[in-house]
C-alpha cells in the first residue's frame, strides 16, 4: 500500500474517532443533570450576561488572567498562535482560498512562532515552578512535547525543507472528494501529519476535552437567579 | 496551645516552597457506629469497601455535570496552586487545589477513562487502595469548600465539589467524619446543631431579653415559636449562647423591635446550619432543609429570614427555592429567601431606624466577607451585593470603616480556615495554619489603620477567629458580629 493510501486510511480513521469522540463527550455533558444552582459568584442575572462571561473566557482568558499573569501570557500566546495557525490551514482545504484566509496569511506565519513560545514558556514551567512540577504527569509533558514537535515540524515546511505545497493541496482535496491523490513525500510533512493524526486521536480522551468542557461548567454558565427562578435537575426534579 | 508553630505573620505574603507530607498527620477524629447511624452510613469500614467506592464515585459523576466537567477538563496548568489558604498556610503539596482534587481524579481516572484503564501510569490514574483511601480523608478534610480556587480556574473547576463527593463517598464506605456527623444527628433529632431542647431554647431567649432590658432599659422581645408572627428568623445556634454570636442575635432583636416587624425563632427549625452540604449528602441536606420549609408553613410566617451564617446563607440563597416543592404560602412581595443584613439594609435605606453612629466611634472596623456568602450567594439585586450591602450597613452605623487589601476581599476573600465542616478541635493546627493569609491582611490593616474590630457575618468565621486570634498575638475581642455593630447605634427609645 502506498503512503497515500496509508495516510489517507489514517486521517479518515482519525477523524471519525476526534469527531465521534468529542460529540459523545458534548452529549455526555449536555446529558449529566446539574442537580443545584453552584455559579461561581459574582454571578451574570441573566442569559446574556452568561454569554458575556463566557466569552471572556474563551477569548481573553480572564479567570487565569487574574489568577497568574505568567500562565496567561504563555497559554494566551499558545492558544492565539494556534488559532491563527489553523486558520492559515483553512488554504488546504478551500478552493479558491477564502479571500480572509489570504489576509490573515502573513500573520499566520508568525504566528506559528507565538504559538511556540507559549509552549516552550508552559513547559519550562513545569520544570522550574516546583508547585507545578509537583502536580505535573507524564501524560503532561508529553502533551506539551506532541504540541511543540507540531509545530517545529511545521515551521521545517515553512523554512527549512519546502514541500510541494501544490500537489499537497491536491492531496487534502482529494481526501475531502474520497479521490486518493499522491502525497508529497517530505520528512517534516510525514513527521506534521503523523503528530497530527495522534493528537487528534488523544483529543476526546484527555485534557484537551477542556475546550468544549468549558461550556458546560456549571460554576461559569449559571445564571445567579435561584431566588426567582425555581430550578431542578437530576435528583433534585424527582 | 498544641504542639506546633504559629506561622510568623510576614509583611508581605510569600508564596511557600513545597513541603511533602508536612500535613499528612492531620485527620479528624472517625465518627462511631452511632453517630454514623445518625445519618444513615454505615459504622464502620464496610469488607467491600473499594468495590463500593468505585460505584459510588461513578455514581456521583454521572449526576452531576460538574462533576464530570471537572474531573475532566484540568488541565494541570498550576493556575490554583497559590491560592488554597490550606497551602499558603502549611505548604504541603497536598493541599493545592489541582492535587487535592487529582486524589480523587486519579481513581475516577483508574476506573472511569480509557487513558486511566489501560495507561494509568503515564496519566497518573491509580487504585483505590486503603492508602488512597485514608489520603482522602486526611486531605478532604484540609479543604473548607470555600471555592477560592474556582475564581482562578479558567475552567471554573470548584474543588469544594470534588471534597464534597470524596467526602459523601467516605461515608458510604463507613468513614464518616465525627464532628459533622455528631451535629448533624443532633439536627435531625432535636431540631439544632447543639442539641438545645425547646425548653433550654425559651429560656435561654427569656434571659435574652432580660439582659437587653437590663442594658437599655426596653422591652425587646425574641420570641419562640409565635405563631402568625411576619418572620421566622433561621439562625445559626450558635448565636444563641456563643461570644461574639449573641451579640449579633441581640442585634437582629433591636433591628426588628425598632422597625416594629413581628418576627419568631422556631424552636423544630431552630439551627440556620446545614452540615450536609459539607459532607455532600443529598438526602441530608434536603431533610435538614425541609424542617426549616415545615417550621415556616406550621408558624404561617409571611417570609423568612437567614441570620449571620456562611454556608447556611449558601444553601438558603442557591439551594431552597430548589429543595423546597410548596413555598407558595410566603408572602411574594419579599425574596425568598433574606438575609438579615438585606433587611437591615432595606430599613436603613428607608429611615425606619434611628442610629447614632458616634456609639460605635470606639471601634476602627475592618470587614471579612465569608467564603460562602461571597462566592456562593448574593444579597440585594445587583451582582456582588453580597460585598456591598455588609460594608454599607456597617457605614451607616459607624464611622471608622476600612477594608483590607483588595486581592484579599469580595470574591477574592480568603476562609477563616474553619469553614467547610473543619471547626472542630482535632483540627487546631490545621485552623491555625489555615487562618494565616487572612491574618496577614487583618495585620495590614491593624498596623495602618490601628483597626480593632474585625467583622464578620458567618458563625464558623467568628468560632474560628475567636480561637486563632490569639495564635497571632490579636485580641480575641476584635471579631464582632456585624448585628453588633448595628445593635449597638440604635436609639431604641426613639422610635417607640
Amino acid at each position: 500500500m502506498s503512503l497515500s493510501v496509508i495516510y489517507a486510511i489514517l486521517f479518515y480513521f482519525a477523524t471519525l474517532l476526534f469527531i465521534v469522540g468529542v460529540a459523545r463527550k458534548i452529549v455526555i455533558y449536555a446529558r449529566t443533570p446539574a442537580p443545584l444552582k453552584i455559579p461561581t459568584m459574582p454571578a451574570p442575572l441573566t442569559k446574556k450576561g452568561v454569554a458575556w462571561r463566557l466569552t471572556k473566557e474563551v477569548v481573553v482568558f480572564r479567570s487565569l488572567f487574574n489568577a497568574n499573569k505568567w500562565i496567561w501570557l504563555f497559554g494566551w500566546l499558545f492558544h492565539v498562535g494556534l488559532l491563527l495557525v489553523l486558520l492559515r490551514h483553512l488554504r488546504y482545504v478551500t478552493e479558491p482560498v477564502w479571500t480572509w484566509v489570504v489576509l490573515i496569511q502573513p500573520f499566520g506565519k508568525y504566528a506559528a512562532f507565538a504559538m511556540l513560545i507559549g509552549l516552550f514558556g508552559l513547559w519550562a514551567r513545569r520544570f522550574l515552578v516546583d508547585r507545578i512540577r509537583y502536580i505535573s504527569s507524564p501524560s503532561d509533558h508529553l502533551m506539551l512535547m506532541l504540541l511543540i514537535a507540531i509545530g517545529l515540524s511545521g515551521l521545517g515546511m515553512t523554512y527549512i525543507d519546502h514541500t510541494d505545497i501544490v500537489s499537497l493541496k491536491a492531496y487534502v482535496l482529494g481526501l475531502m472528494y474520497f479521490d486518493i491523490q499522491p502525497l508529497p513525500s517530505n520528512l517534516y510533512l510525514i513527521t506534521h501529519l503523523t503528530l497530527v493524526v495522534i493528537l487528534m486521536i488523544i483529543f476526546p480522551i484527555s485534557k484537551l476535552i477542556h475546550a468544549p468542557g468549558l461550556f458546560f461548567s456549571p460554576t461559569r454558565n449559571q445564571v445567579d437567579n435561584s431566588r426567582d427562578v425555581r430550578h431542578t435537575a437530576g435528583w433534585t426534579a424527582k | 496551645m498544641a504542639d506546633f508553630d504559629t506561622p510568623v505573620l510576614k509583611e508581605y505574603p510569600i508564596i511557600p516552597l513545597i513541603k511533602k507530607g508536612s500535613m499528612a498527620h492531620s485527620k479528624p477524629y472517625v465518627a462511631k457506629p452511632d453517630i454514623q447511624a445518625g445519618v444513615g452510613f454505615p459504622g464502620e469500614l464496610v469488607d467491600n469497601w473499594q468495590e463500593v467506592g468505585v460505584k459510588k464515585l461513578g455514581e456521583l459523576v454521572s449526576g452531576s455535570r460538574a462533576l464530570q466537567v471537572f474531573l475532566d477538563t484540568c488541565v494541570k496548568c498550576g493556575a490554583c496552586t497559590d491560592k488554597c489558604h490550606y497551602y499558603l498556610g502549611t505548604s504541603d503539596p497536598l493541599n493545592m487545589p489541582v492535587a487535592r482534587q487529582d486524589l480523587l481524579r486519579s481513581v475516577y481516572r483508574r476506573y472511569y477513562t480509557f487513558a486511566g484503564k489501560f495507561f494509568p501510569k503515564l496519566v497518573g490514574a491509580k487504585d483505590f487502595t486503603k492508602d488512597v483511601l485514608d489520603k482522602w480523608y486526611s486531605y478532604f478534610h484540609q479543604c473548607s469548600q470555600c471555592r477560592r480556587c474556582s475564581v482562578f480556574c479558567p475552567y471554573g473547576i470548584d474543588t469544594a465539589e470534588v471534597s464534597m463527593a470524596a467526602r459523601e463517598i467516605l461515608d458510604t464506605v463507613g468513614v464518616g467524619q465525627k464532628y459533622c456527623n455528631e451535629i448533624l444527628g443532633k439536627v435531625h433529632k432535636i431540631g439544632n446543631n447543639l442539641g438545645l431542647p425547646k425548653p433550654a431554647l425559651v429560656d435561654t431567649m427569656e434571659g435574652l431579653e432580660e439582659d437587653i432590658k437590663d442594658e437599655t432599659g426596653i422591652d425587646v422581645r425574641v420570641p419562640v415559636d409565635q405563631k402568625g408572627a411576619d418572620v421566622l428568623l433561621i439562625t445559626p445556634s450558635a448565636d444563641f449562647f456563643a461570644e461574639p454570636h449573641i451579640d449579633g442575635l441581640i442585634g437582629y432583636a433591636k433591628v426588628f423591635h425598632q422597625a416594629g416587624i413581628s418576627w419568631t425563632v422556631s424552636s423544630y427549625a431552630s439551627e440556620a446550619a446545614n452540615f450536609s452540604m459539607f459532607i455532600g449528602s443529598n438526602e441530608n441536606l434536603l431533610k435538614t432543609a425541609t424542617r426549616i420549609r415545615d417550621a415556616a408553613y406550621d408558624l404561617g410566617v409571611k417570609r423568612i429570614v437567614v441570620g449571620e451564617c456562611g454556608h447556611a446563607w449558601r444553601v438558603a440563597y442557591s439551594f431552597w427555592n430548589t429543595l423546597f416543592k410548596d413555598m407558595d404560602f410566603l408572602d411574594k412581595k419579599y425574596p425568598m429567601p433574606s438575609h438579615i443584613c438585606e433587611v437591615t439594609h432595606d430599613l436603613i435605606q428607608r429611615g425606619a431606624l434611628k442610629i447614632n453612629k458616634e456609639a460605635n466611634d470606639h471601634r476602627r472596623i475592618t470587614f471579612h466577607d465569608s467564603c460562602n456568602v461571597a462566592r456562593g450567594s448574593r444579597m440585594g439585586n445587583i451582582p456582588g451585593g453580597q460585598f456591598i450591602i455588609p460594608r454599607e450597613v456597617i457605614k451607616a452605623c459607624a464611622n471608622n470603616f476600612y477594608d483590607m487589601a483588595p486581592e484579599t476581599i469580595h470574591e477574592n476573600t480568603f476562609c477563616c480556615g474553619g469553614g467547610g465542616g473543619l471547626l472542630t478541635d482535632d483540627l487546631m493546627e490545621l485552623r491555625v495554619k489555615g487562618a494565616l493569609p487572612r491574618m496577614e491582611a487583618l495585620k495590614q490593616v491593624v498596623d495602618e489603620y490601628d483597626v480593632n474590630t474585625f467583622v464578620a457575618i458567618c458563625a464558623i468565621c467568628k468560632t474560628q477567629f475567636a480561637k486563632t486570634l490569639p495564635y497571632y498575638k490579636f485580641d480575641m475581642d476584635m471579631i464582632t458580629s456585624l448585628h453588633q455593630i448595628v445593635g449597638d447605634s440604635l436609639e431604641l427609645g426613639t422610635n417607640d
